[in-house]
């Protein structure tokens, strides 16, 4: 078997083969999700009263979901978008696992402004369109910049993942038979892997690659909007939009080696993922603990010296009060533990950076919530200071969250090669022809010279 | 008729005048169709009253002193929940006060986090009144579904029935003629209300006390609510 066709058969094995233990994890993931959309379904019949959000907590676990979800969508095209220009031959397996991280991660981050409205039913009047209610939405909160920003970022990210998908969906509707045949033959478009459309689909790649980095700044920026546009001790700070983009990378960094790592197991991709991978994306990491370390200093201490008495009172809540167990979590599953681990050259395995990822996750997700809850229970008039506790409901939909992230990965493995058969191809291509220092030092990197001639058949 | 000025609705809250009785939150929950949330949902602090007496202590015992502070929308000029509203529902009427246009509303809650005043109530569930205290809602004031914000109007329903009862026998509006829930029922008449465009109105004369402050004035939001501070507390002496 030669290496290409070697290749085929690893990576479209789950499109045409499937065990049970697909269909057992569908089940486990589908539950729970299923279980988000009662829940969801019992706050739209009952009344938002069923969530824990009270006065003056009238955010908590909403937003930090849409926050943290939006946040893990910066993993995927901004990275891919990134290592494509830089042309990191290494990205090649990385970056389409990456893309669908982005994808999905959006709508489901999409949903929760809708999600947590009292009237759910009315979403669509944050719409812009001529109705009979004669008013348009009003354009100055940051919220309709929301609706625009996410949107246009997941139509970006929605063509910046199909692009590339082509070429592959072509090299499964010659492989297939019967309906798959049919239905990747029009999924491919009537791609035929001619000079001309490579050559199309390379700068349409350019294009995209380059236009969707400032898309994903604005996106994450956007959102740290909802914060800092509002009155509100600790929201209103120049440094959320840099901040929150930094966050949304690393977050997303992390839940990209999570999902490669879990790829890697299941469908057994050992030859496809391998340590280089994961090593570079510890570095990647490590480089963005550090830059959030910089963010949370730069933000505490900025505060501390102004020493805005109402500032203060958040300040202090997180810094030694009620919410100090979650802050110093935070800084330990952000920071404290991630960096040991990544720096180190020896701790910087796939197991290594795997623990370091969930801790950055859980950091992150924390970080999400320290920002909104402390502000808005401690507010200027301390008469109103509240608390906030979430309830089954809210927890539900959130583990539904993780579940339809799972869920949604399952079944797009399933219809499209979660690695870019073709782009790898490229890789072989070229190695025969040039080979690298990363190769040569036992790895799989290789140097490419272009792709002009290849197609899909081979 | 010459075209009238534009009304500027404000209130004077004098604190050296409330004692805390709290009258002005029963006649607001009476006036405006507040409903109550019972204990447990209280407790967990979703008590909607749009307007509240807050307390705050100084010193130790035996010598405390508290202080009422009656709190309730501020109809800011420059509102932070305004802007914040993707769907116009809190919105900025041409005589000055801070609408809340309830069918608008889809309950995004912005608006209550942009308040820096904590006045602003959501309906967590549909509201409900046993009976048959359903009899006694305020015909003039719509009752607010599930997922709706809300706060004090100013009786905006009152301000309304006497501009036309003006407009009708052609006159201008009398001053102290409006009179919202809270300050018809104040038994020490602590609240004041009136437009501040007329010089000649009570709320204007009170407006330019030496004790006139407004709320977290450093702020920005410019609030038509002006507190008169507590002479009585400085050097034991009493008020003017």
């Amino acid at each position: 078997m030669t290496e290409k066709s070697q290749i085929n058969a690893d990576l479209l094995r789950p499109l045409f083969r499937t065990s049970w233990r697909f269909f057992a994890l569908v089940g486990f993931l589908g539950f729970f999700v299923v279980a988000a959309f009662a829940a969801f379904g019992y706050q739209m019949y009952t009344g938002i009263g069923v969530w824990g959000i009270r006065r003056p907590a009238f955010w908590a676990f909403d937003i930090t979901n849409f926050v943290f979800w939006i946040g893990i969508s910066h993993a995927g095209t901004l990275i891919s978008a990134i290592l494509r220009l830089a042309n990191a031959t290494w990205r090649r397996p990385v970056t389409r696992c990456a893309e669908v991280i982005t994808v999905f991660a959006l709508s489901i981050g999409a949903m929760f402004p809708i999600i947590h409205l009292g009237r759910p039913w009315l979403a669509f009047w944050l719409i812009p369109y001529p109705s009979e209610r004669q008013i348009w939405p009003n354009f100055r909160p940051p919220l309709a910049w929301d609706f625009f920003a996410i949107n246009t970022y997941l139509i970006g990210s929605v063509a910046f993942l199909t692009l590339p998908i082509v070429p592959d969906w072509a090299l499964v509707r010659d492989k297939a038979n019967g309906w798959r045949k049919r239905v990747y033959g029009i999924l491919a478009m009537g791609w035929r892997g001619t000079p001309k459309q490579w050559s199309r689909l390379e700068s349409a790649m350019h294009i995209v690659a380059i236009a969707i980095i400032p898309v994903a700044v604005s996106v994450h920026t956007v959102v740290s909007w909802d914060f800092a546009m509002a009155p509100v001790p600790m929201w209103h700070s120049t440094i959320f939009g840099p901040y929150f983009v930094a966050g949304a990378i690393f977050s997303g960094i992390a839940a990209l080696i999570l999902a490669m790592a879990g790829l890697r197991k299941l469908l057994h991709l050992k030859d496809y993922l391998k340590p280089l991978h994961f090593d570079n994306l510890g570095k990647l990491l490590l480089m963005m603990s550090l830059l959030w370390f910089y963010f949370i200093f730069a933000e505490r201490l900025t505060t501390w010296y102004g020493n805005e008495p109402s500032e203060m009172a958040v300040f202090w809540a997180t810094q030694r009060g009620a919410y100090a167990p979650l802050f110093w979590t935070m800084v330990f599953c952000n920071f404290l533990l991630p960096f040991p681990i990544l720096a180190i050259k020896k701790l910087r395995t796939i197991t290594g950076t795997v623990i370091a990822s969930v801790a950055v996750v859980v950091g992150m997700w924390l970080e999400r919530f320290l920002i909104i809850v402390p502000s808005l229970t401690h507010k200027y008039m301390p008469y109103n200071w509240g608390t906030y506790q979430p309830t089954w409901v809210e927890i539900t939909i959130m583990i539904g969250t993780f579940a339809g992230m799972g869920l949604l990965y399952a079944l797009f493995s399933k219809a499209v090669p979660i690695i870019s058969i073709w782009e790898l191809k490229v890789g072989l291509h070229a190695s025969s022809v040039v080979r690298s220092p990363l190769s040569v030092a036992g790895t799989s990197g290789r140097l490419t010279t272009g792709h002009g001639q290849l197609t899909t058949d081979n | 008729m010459e075209p009238k000025a534009q009304k500027k609705w404000a209130m004077v809250v004098d604190l050296d005048r409330c004692t805390g009785c709290e009258a002005c939150v029963v006649a607001c929950h009476a006036e405006n169709n507040i409903p109550t949330v019972g204990e447990k949902e209280a407790a967990i602090g979703r008590a909607m009253h749009w307007i509240r007496v807050e307390r705050y202590y100084e010193g130790d015992f035996p010598n405390v002193k508290v202080k009422f502070q009656p709190v309730f929308c501020q109809h800011c000029d420059a509102a932070p929940c305004e802007p914040v509203c993707p769907t116009y529902a809190s919105y900025h009427t041409p005589d000055g006060l801070n609408g809340q246009v309830y069918n608008r509303c889809i309950g995004t809650r912005y608006c209550a986090n942009a308040c820096p005043y904590h006045v602003r109530f959501f309906n967590f569930f549909n509201p409900a009144w046993e009976k048959p205290l359903d009899l006694q809602l305020n015909p003039d004031v719509s009752v607010r579904e599930v997922g709706v914000m809300e706060k004090c109007t100013f009786c905006v329903q009152r301000i309304k029935a006497t501009e036309i009862r003006a407009k009708a026998e052609e006159r201008e509006i009398q001053d102290g003629e409006v009179q919202p829930a809270c300050a018809q029922t104040c038994p020490p008449k602590a609240l004041v209300f009136g437009d501040l465009n007329d010089p000649r109105s009570e709320v204007a004369r009170l407006a330019g006390s030496n004790r006139a402050t407004r709320l977290l004035e450093d702020l920005g939001t410019k609030p038509k609510v002006i507190y008169l501070q507590r002479d009585s507390w400085h050097d034991g002496k009493e008020s003017d």
